[in-house]
C-alpha cells in the first residue's frame, strides 16, 4: 500500500502519480493523509485502483473519475465527482453542492447529507444519498439514477428529460416538468441493485419515483410568456 | 469568488488568541480574492468611549496632531493608538457622529472605517498575510471576528470598497457575492437617514442590516428581512457587539461551511480556513443551509438558528 501526505508532499505529485497508474500497476491501494479540505485531490483517474482520502476535502475531488475506488473518509466540498465516466466514489460524511454533477457512467455514494443541485445534468452516473439532498438536485438530468433515502429540497428534477428519481422522503416541491411515475416490479428491482452498490440496507418498496412528464421536450407556445 | 472567515468565541480562555486565529483563517482563503483585505475585531472597550478607527493614505503627516484636534472638538482627551494606516480614536460616547464630520470637513484625508464601544476594523489594498502583518492582527485578543479577502466585481479596488463594512456602531458585515438591486437600495437607505460612504453593492447590505436594526429588529431578524429585500447573489457574515451571524441567498452558489464546538463558532468559505481551530477534528461541521438565519449571542446558551419565512 502506498501511503501520500498531502500535506508535506503537494497535490502536483499526488495526481501526477496516479495518473502513471495503469490496468497492470501493482500499487492498487492508496491512502493520502492529510487533506485538510484540499482541492482537486485524485481528479483524472484512470486506474482500476483504491484510493481512501483520509480526512475532508474541498473542491472536486475524484473530478472525472474512471475505473478507481475513491473513498473518503470525511466530507468532500463543491463538485465532488464531477463528470464521473466510470468506478466508484463514497463519501462517509456529508457533500456540497453540485455533487456527482455531469456524470456519464459509475456509481457515488454519500452516506451524510448532500447539499444543493446533487446530481444537477447528470448523464448516466447513479448517485445515491443515504441523507437528505438539496434544491434543485437532479436538474436537467438526462440519464442515470439518483437515490435519495432521506428528503429532497426544492425544484426537484426541474427540467428533467430522462434520469430516474428515487426518493424515500419527504419532496419539498417537484420542479418544471418533473412529475411522480409508478414504482413498477423492474424499479424495484433497478432500485435493489443501487441501494446495494450503494452501501445502503433501505428497503426498495420505500421509496417513490420520479421523473420526467417530457412536456418540455418541445418548443409550445404556450409556454411563452 | 471572495473569501470570508468568522470567528465567534464562547470559552474566553481562546479571546487572547482571536486575532491569530482569524489572521490564520483569512491568510489560508488568500486565492479566493487577491485584491484587498480586512478584519474586524471585537475587542476591549474603555467605559463610556467609543473608538473610532481611522485610516489615512498619509498616516505620518494626519496622525501627527490628531488627537489634538479631535481633543478640541469634543473638550475632552482623546487617545490616539496608531497601528500603520490605521489609528484607533477613543472618544467620549455620544461624540462619534460630530467626530465625523469635523474629519470628513477638516481632515478629508483621515477616513473613518468604523466607530462602536468595542469594534475596530483594519482593512487596505492586498493579499491578506501583508495586510494583517501591517496591522499585526496576530497580536489582537477579541471575543468575535470576521474577515475577508477580496476579488473585486462590482465596484473599484480601494481601502474603502474593502470589507468589512461598518455602518452603525458595532456593526460590520463581509459578503461573498453580488446584489443587483444595490443602486435602489442604496438611494433608499439615504433617504432614510443612514450614512453610505462608497457605491459598493456590499455596504448597502451593511447599511440595510443597520436601518433595520435601528427600526428595532433584532440582528436575526434583520437577516431574515434582507431574504426578501436584497435580490442578488450573497453569503453575509455579520458581527455586532454580542452578536454573530450568518445567512445565504436561496440559491446559495456561494460557498460556506460552519464548525461549532464547545469553545467557538467558526464560519469559513471553504473548509480549509477551519482546519487549523482547535478541536476541528470533533467539531460539528456543517454546510449552512439556503434562506435560513443563523444568529449567536454571547450569555445565550443555546445556539439559535432559524428558518426564514
Amino acid at each position: 500500500m502506498q501511503t501520500y501526505d498531502l500535506e508535506a508532499n503537494g497535490l502536483r505529485d499526488l495526481n501526477a502519480a496516479l495518473h502513471d497508474q495503469n490496468t497492470e500497476t501493482n500499487q492498487t491501494r492508496w491512502d493520502v493523509i492529510n487533506p485538510r479540505g484540499s482541492h482537486a485531490i485524485a481528479v483524472g483517474l484512470d486506474a482500476p485502483i483504491e484510493v481512501n482520502v483520509k480526512g475532508s476535502t474541498g473542491y472536486y475531488c475524484a473530478g472525472m473519475n474512471k475505473q478507481a475506488q475513491v473513498r473518503i473518509h470525511g466530507s468532500a466540498g463543491p463538485g465532488v465527482a464531477e463528470n464521473m465516466m466510470s468506478g466508484k466514489v463514497v463519501i462517509d460524511g456529508d457533500a456540497s453542492q453540485y455533487a456527482g454533477a455531469t456524470g456519464r457512467g459509475g456509481t457515488l455514494v454519500i452516506k451524510g447529507n448532500a447539499s444543493s443541485r446533487c446530481g444537477i445534468s447528470m448523464k448516466g452516473i447513479d448517485n445515491v444519498v443515504h441523507g437528505n439532498v438539496g434544491h434543485m438536485s437532479a436538474f436537467m438530468g438526462q440519464s442515470g439514477n439518483l437515490v435519495v433515502c432521506g428528503d429532497a429540497g426544492e425544484a426537484l428534477g426541474d427540467s428533467i428529460y430522462e434520469a430516474r428519481l428515487f426518493v424515500r422522503g419527504k419532496v419539498k416541491s417537484l420542479g418544471a416538468d418533473c412529475v411522480e411515475k409508478e414504482m413498477r416490479p423492474e424499479h424495484i428491482e433497478l432500485l435493489r441493485d443501487l441501494l446495494a452498490r450503494g452501501e445502503c440496507d433501505a428497503a426498495p418498496e420505500e421509496f417513490r419515483r420520479y421523473g420526467s412528464a417530457r412536456q418540455l421536450y418541445n418548443f409550445k407556445i404556450d409556454n411563452a410568456y | 469568488m471572495c473569501g470570508i472567515v468568522g470567528l465567534f468565541l464562547k470559552d474566553k480562555m481562546l479571546e487572547p488568541r482571536l486575532g491569530a486565529l482569524l489572521t490564520d483563517m483569512l491568510i489560508t482563503m488568500t486565492d479566493r480574492g487577491p485584491d484587498s483585505a480586512g478584519i474586524a475585531v471585537y475587542g476591549e472597550g474603555a467605559p463610556s468611549h467609543t473608538k473610532l478607527t481611522v485610516q489615512s493614505d498619509t498616516p505620518d503627516e494626519d496622525f501627527a496632531d490628531l488627537s489634538d484636534a479631535v481633543q478640541a472638538v469634543v473638550n475632552a482627551p482623546v487617545a490616539l493608538v496608531r497601528r500603520d494606516t490605521h489609528a484607533v480614536l477613543n472618544v467620549p460616547a455620544g461624540t462619534a457622529e460630530t467626530v465625523r464630520a469635523h474629519l470628513r470637513r477638516e481632515v478629508p484625508s483621515v477616513r473613518v472605517m468604523s466607530f462602536g464601544d468595542t469594534l475596530e476594523i483594519y482593512k487596505e489594498v492586498g493579499l491578506p498575510a501583508d495586510v494583517a502583518s501591517r496591522f499585526d492582527i496576530a497580536s489582537m485578543s477579541g471575543s468575535h471576528g470576521i474577515g475577508h479577502t477580496r476579488m473585486a466585481t462590482e465596484s473599484a479596488v480601494t481601502t474603502l470598497g474593502a470589507h468589512p463594512f461598518n455602518t452603525g456602531a458595532d456593526q460590520c458585515l463581509v459578503h461573498n457575492g453580488s446584489l443587483s438591486n444595490h443602486n435602489a437600495m442604496r438611494r433608499r437607505l439615504r433617504r432614510e437617514g443612514i450614512h453610505i460612504e462608497t457605491m459598493n453593492d456590499s455596504e448597502v447590505a451593511a447599511a440595510y442590516l443597520t436601518w433595520k436594526m435601528a427600526n428595532g429588529a433584532t440582528l436575526g431578524e434583520a437577516l431574515e428581512q434582507s431574504l426578501d429585500d436584497l435580490d442578488g447573489f450573497f453569503n453575509f457574515v455579520v458581527g455586532t457587539k454580542d452578536g454573530f451571524g450568518v445567512v445565504r441567498d436561496p440559491i446559495a452558489c456561494k460557498p460556506a461551511v460552519m464548525a461549532e464546538t464547545d469553545q467557538y463558532v467558526a464560519f469559513g468559505s471553504e473548509y480549509r480556513a477551519l482546519v487549523n481551530l482547535p478541536g476541528i477534528d470533533s467539531a460539528r461541521v456543517w454546510e449552512p443551509e439556503p434562506a435560513t438565519v443563523y444568529f449567536w449571542r454571547h450569555g445565550e446558551t443555546t445556539t439559535p438558528s432559524r428558518k426564514a419565512a
